[in-house]
């Protein structure tokens, strides 16, 4: 990952051939918080060229729609390259923020890691 | 019944800066006892309406600032953002949940607050966007 280790902002578990990315942060609010987080998440693509990714939301208690905007990209980019991406763990407040701009049908939202990592 | 917290400050055009305003009001809140969905909504409300103020209002232009105002009492919470962009049409804000839209990175904002507070209002040809939240009964 090209970040430092300082301003690491998802922690990385490889499970099998799905990596699992876990959000350190509790609010993915402010900008630079987000860039940090995007560029992140983009390296799992762009240079590790990972394909099978769980984000798993189970730290997160608030998010932005900036934050929203990074994970579309995200969505769009691991498609791009014939991958999969599941969203995990989501508690209902940050549910409701995907269901009200209907992110929650572009999503492959799963209850729990277990879950998301099942039949991947 | 407990005093109304008021705040009334003049920031740069920074989201450090506007960061410390969100935290503050949030923590009014928490005092207050407002309900964890409450303070969901009206802490989302205020990024959504800091950051669209200082990227999209005054465009980061650091000679600019942004005005807030807010009064949280036991029952509601009130908050004005007001830039000094050249202002906009909410109106004319592409619909997020349009087809077309919905896989953009961007322009989700407006809906959000609408749904998570009681009031939006924007006046001074937008330039100034009012905020209201009814405390919620538990």
């Amino acid at each position: 990952m090209a970040a430092a280790a300082g301003q690491r902002r998802l922690d990385i578990e490889e499970v099998g051939d799905v990596t699992v990315a876990r959000f350190v942060d509790k609010k993915i609010l402010d900008e630079n918080n987000i860039q940090m987080i995007g560029n992140q998440l983009f390296g799992l693509v762009d240079q590790d060229k990972r394909k099978k990714i769980v984000l798993d939301f189970a730290n997160v208690e608030y998010l932005s729609s900036a934050a929203l905007g990074k994970l579309i990209t995200m969505n769009n980019k691991v498609k791009t390259i014939g991958g999969k991406l599941r969203l995990c763990s989501i508690r209902p407040d940050i549910y409701e923020v995907f269901a009200i701009t209907k992110l929650n049908k572009l999503f492959d939202i799963k209850d729990d890691q277990a879950t998301a990592l099942a039949g991947f | 019944m407990s005093e109304p917290a008021r705040l009334d400050v003049r920031i740069a055009t920074d989201p450090a800066e506007a960061w410390l305003v969100q935290s503050q009001i949030v923590d009014w809140l928490k005092e207050r006892q407002y309900p964890a969905p409450d303070q969901f909504g009206v802490r989302l409300s205020l990024e959504e309406g800091l950051m669209n103020a200082i990227k999209h209002g005054n465009r980061g232009d650091l000679s600019k600032s942004v005005r807030v105002f807010c009064e949280v009492s036991d029952v509601k919470t009130y908050i004005e953002i007001h830039d000094q962009g050249i202002g906009f049409d909410p109106a004319a804000v592409p619909d997020p949940l349009a087809e077309e839209n919905l896989e953009k990175a961007s322009g989700r904002g407006l809906l959000l607050m609408r749904q998570f507070m009681s009031l939006v209002e924007f006046r001074d040809n937008g330039r100034l966007l009012v905020l209201e939240k009814q405390r919620s009964t538990e």
